[in-house]
């Protein structure tokens, strides 16, 4: 293995950790080095003024209101479409202004992992509500987190949590929580899946409020024998005997290590390091500080594909480009488009990517690695680039070619472009700067977090 | 399959007459010659002048041939989520059904019979008639041993046809990997690829949602240059290159097809995919406008043997009968127009379509009016090389494994099936050994 020098660490702990520098902020914290601005990254959050500046949207419980096709559930469904709109509109924003990025990078991996789309769940609101608990609890202890989702609103929408009642058990959130969110296949029989729903009986969502509540009628209070252990569990009961088993611990650990490390798991000897840390307190900061201190994370080898999100955000944040910001969209729309999405471009370039947030294609999140590497991503990668490029807000570059090309690199926070890559930049380097950043930005070298 | 040498070898030096050999070209020129050409073009002593390269410097001259007479084209519709199987071909006339499934359940007369006491979904009009008609053949009792119920897992095992270790390649990515390089031999038309298409070494293209307009001027030679060879590249890197490649080859050889597919189908407004009834709502479909271009690609005769398309929301444990009903009108209305007008074209009546998902579900309906996740499920055959009719039986409702159906028929027999009679390989190569093919469901 070929240990990274300190810089190239500290650029990757930006990208894996947050969504990339911005201007300014590469060179700073390979100033400070890698110990002092991991140091920083983990520390208790002051204010951050990019958040403070970009207030989540004001939204209500939508009343279901007339039969189909009526002027009344009409103006429901676009008063929906707005507010899902405004919802992923200003979360694109918040991951874009943030300074402190690793709140937002853990709340977009969590809302990968307890992925829940507004497919079903037709009310922005909860989601709101969700993405909230998420980046709340995302860097604490894991119980905690686990406890808020069995029991959040649009969880229990997603998941049908809330139709599940005693006599008539719903499987569906009680597998996906111990299949998904916590355990991972293999850890339990189709017998745990059965005896799990009965204790998760009994919640519901007040439509009104938008609050999840437990109605003591529909719960099952009976014993429940749950791998391997008899109890009258309940939803916080069976949370907490979940969590606590050592097969989670592991799971929990690989499915960050997945996505902010690499698609190849984590040696046997490093995953019990990063398990040791997590510790009997599930401490998700101990977990992250362990990961980001293993041996692989300071590996050359270990390279992984940026998802289309952290991507375009990366891309955004290095050139100054606001999401809210971009008017330009797809030459052709995506033939699903919603009208939401058609009313705001980067939506709609994601779409084209295949990621949205708030619109995961099932409960198992987004696919991960080379996945994103298809023949049409990197057409749609361009048309996004152009447009998020068009509306750059960086002072304009250097002319010599070669010093475009430096300029670029720095800009985006590419450590080095291969002969390929400064080939293909020749094409357009000494012309138009944007030009060259937007070939930077489909670069092998920028689209693979390396 | 491809032939990677003559037709670019030819194209480059006549473009280099005149010019010096590439020893004593630009270093910037010469570098790009390297890493597009190879080593053994360079050795051949072949130059290019050019800086600005066309994307067949890029395709090694892959020179693609048509599809041939005789050389089947398989279609695979993909229903995420675990569609009911019991509401799709439902044994309504059974007394353990109606009991079972309560409100959820059709009554004999709502549902398109098929004989031996089935009858389809009420929004499956078209798939009916073209049943009547001879071209679809309905497998029933379809899983494969210790069921699992998980979305991902039961889906993994079905893409990757290896029901111990659904980890893999997919199937078709496995037959992908024996079959050679030409990345057109499968398409998915959903941008992200699934996992059935993925090979260890290979895997299917996917075709851009916005079109395939390509930049030009010098931002598109510097477009094309990204999907050169350098051979610092790590793995990853190397794939985000080979992936340009690929889709310079999906714009030589579909492009055209697909520019003309899209005309047509602004033009007419082409809503295919809402002729069954307006269920939908009116909405476009996207299931049936990807259909109409795959049949329109294979009308074109492009080389590509496998397509991919999916249909997403079968999750039904809440609500199910009018969800399900809603997404089997829209499925119906997608794949009766492509079998009809595949059948007005000799490339057309070598489509075979093979419609699946993951489980069925569970045969007691649950609280909510939906179900829970099950296990054996019919799967669907349409097309002019199927031999129409019910195969395999209908798993019995009162006979079951711990509230769920028992399974007849092991999908991977249905794969060898698919592999040896539309793709012309031995299904040993893709699914191991042990499969037995199910007689006379397709002619060859």
């Amino acid at each position: 293995m070929t240990v990274v020098p300190d810089a190239v660490a500290t650029r990757r702990l930006l990208d894996r950790f947050g969504f990339g520098a911005r201007p300014g902020e590469l060179s700073a914290a390979v100033g400070q080095g890698f110990a002092a601005t991991l140091d920083a990254m983990l520390a208790p959050a002051p204010s951050d003024p990019g958040v403070a500046a970009t207030p989540p949207p004001a939204l209500t419980s939508i009343a279901n209101r007339g039969k189909a096709g009526t002027p009344a559930q009409k103006a429901a469904q676009q008063e929906r479409a707005q507010g899902q709109n405004a919802l992923t509109r200003w979360w694109l924003d918040r991951m874009w202004a943030a300074e402190r990025s690793l709140p937002e990078r853990l709340t977009w991996f969590w809302h990968g992992h307890f992925a829940t789309s507004a497919q079903k769940v037709n009310q922005p609101a909860y989601l709101l509500t969700q993405n909230e608990s998420l980046r709340r609890l995302g860097s604490g202890d894991f119980r905690s987190l686990a406890q808020a989702m069995i029991v959040d609103p649009a969880m229990l929408v997603w998941l049908d949590g809330r139709t599940n009642r005693v006599g008539s058990p719903n499987e569906n959130l009680g597998r996906e929580f111990m299949e998904l969110f916590s355990l991972g296949v293999g850890h339990y029989t189709e017998t745990d899946v059965r005896e799990a729903a009965r204790a998760l009986t009994g919640w519901t969502v007040n439509a009104s409020t938008g609050t999840a509540r437990l109605v003591a009628r529909r719960q099952d209070t009976g014993p429940k024998t749950i791998l391997g252990q008899t109890a009258a569990f309940d939803a916080p009961s069976f949370v907490n005997m979940v969590v606590a088993r050592p097969e989670s611990a592991a799971f929990v650990a690989g499915r960050l290590w997945f996505r902010l490390v690499s698609t190849t798991p984590p040696p046997p000897g490093v995953l019990a390091q990063l398990t040791a840390a997590y510790g009997p307190g599930r401490d998700l900061g101990a977990l992250l500080r362990a990961i980001a201190t293993s041996a692989p994370f300071h590996d050359s080898a270990t390279t992984l594909v940026k998802q289309p999100v952290e991507w375009a955000i990366g891309l955004m944040r290095a050139v100054g480009t606001r999401p809210s910001s971009v008017t330009t969209a797809p030459r052709a729309r995506p033939v699903a488009a919603t009208a939401a999405a058609r009313a705001d471009p980067v939506h709609q370039h994601l779409q084209a990517l295949g990621q949205v947030p708030f619109l995961p294609p099932s409960v198992g999140g987004w696919p991960g690695g080379t996945s994103w590497l298809t023949p049409s991503a990197q057409l749609d990668r361009l048309a996004l680039a152009q447009a998020v490029i068009a509306h750059a807000a960086i002072p304009p570059g250097p002319t010599g070619p070669n010093a475009q090309i430096d300029w670029a690199r720095q800009v985006l926070g590419v450590d080095a472009f291969g002969p390929r890559s400064t080939d293909a930049l020749r094409d357009v380097a000494g012309g138009d700067p944007r030009s060259v950043l937007t070939v930077a930005a489909l670069t092998p070298e920028y689209v693979i977090s390396t | 399959m491809t032939s990677p040498q003559s037709a670019e070898s030819s194209e480059a030096s006549g473009r280099a007459t005149g010019r010096l050999p590439g020893l004593h070209l630009p270093n910037v020129t010469r570098r790009r010659f390297l890493a597009w050409s190879g080593v053994a073009a360079a050795a051949a002593g072949l130059s290019v002048g050019a800086t600005q390269v066309p994307w067949s410097t890029l395709l090694h001259g892959a020179a693609h041939t048509p599809l041939q007479p005789g050389q089947g084209v398989l279609v695979v519709v993909t229903l995420y989520g675990g569609n009911d199987g019991l509401n799709t071909l439902v044994p309504a006339g059974d007394p353990a059904y109606q009991s079972n499934r309560h409100e959820l359940a059709y009554q004999p007369s709502e549902v398109l019979d098929v004989g031996d006491g089935l009858g389809l979904n009420p929004g499956m009009a078209g798939i009916k008639s073209l049943f009547d008609s001879g071209q679809v053949a309905i497998v029933r009792g379809v899983g494969y041993p210790e069921p699992d119920h998980s979305h991902f897992r039961s889906m993994a095992i079905w893409q990757t046809a290896s029901p111990t270790s659904p980890t893999g390649s997919g199937w078709l990515g496995r037959w992908l990997d024996a079959t050679g390089d030409d990345p057109l031999r499968a398409v998915s038309m959903d941008s992200v690829l699934p996992p059935l298409l993925t090979g260890e070494r290979t895997a299917a293209s996917t075709l851009p949602s916005a079109g395939l307009t390509l930049p030009t001027g010098p931002s598109g030679a510097a477009f094309r240059a990204l999907a050169g060879v350098d051979p610092g590249d790590d793995t990853m890197r190397a794939r985000v290159a080979q992936s340009g490649r690929d889709l310079a080859q999906v714009e030589q050889t579909l492009g055209p097809t697909l520019a003309a597919s899209r005309k047509q189908s602004s033009a007419t407004g082409n809503d295919a995919g809402n002729s069954a009834g307006a269920q939908s709502g009116g909405a476009h479909s996207q299931l049936g406008d990807q259909l109409q271009t795959v049949a329109a690609l294979v009308e074109a005769r492009v080389p590509t043997r496998v397509y991919s398309v999916s249909l997403g929301g079968f999750d039904t444990h809440a609500d199910e009968r009018g969800t399900q009903q809603r997404l089997l009108t829209e499925l119906d209305g997608a794949l009766t127009p492509f079998v009809q007008r595949l059948q007005n074209s000799d490339a057309g009546r070598q489509v075979v379509t093979v419609v699946y998902s993951e489980f069925g579900r569970r045969v007691l309906a649950n609280a909510s009016q939906g179900t829970d996740h099950g296990t054996a499920n019919p799967v669907f055959f349409l097309g002019g090389p199927v031999a129409g009719g019910l195969y395999g039986e209908q798993p019995s409702l009162t006979d079951l494994d711990d509230g769920d159906l028992k399974a007849s028929t092991d999908f991977r027999d249905l794969y060898a099936t698919t592999l040896a009679a539309v793709l012309g390989t031995d299904p040993t190569r893709v699914l191991g050994p042990g499969r037995t093919p199910v007689p006379r469901l397709l002619t060859t």
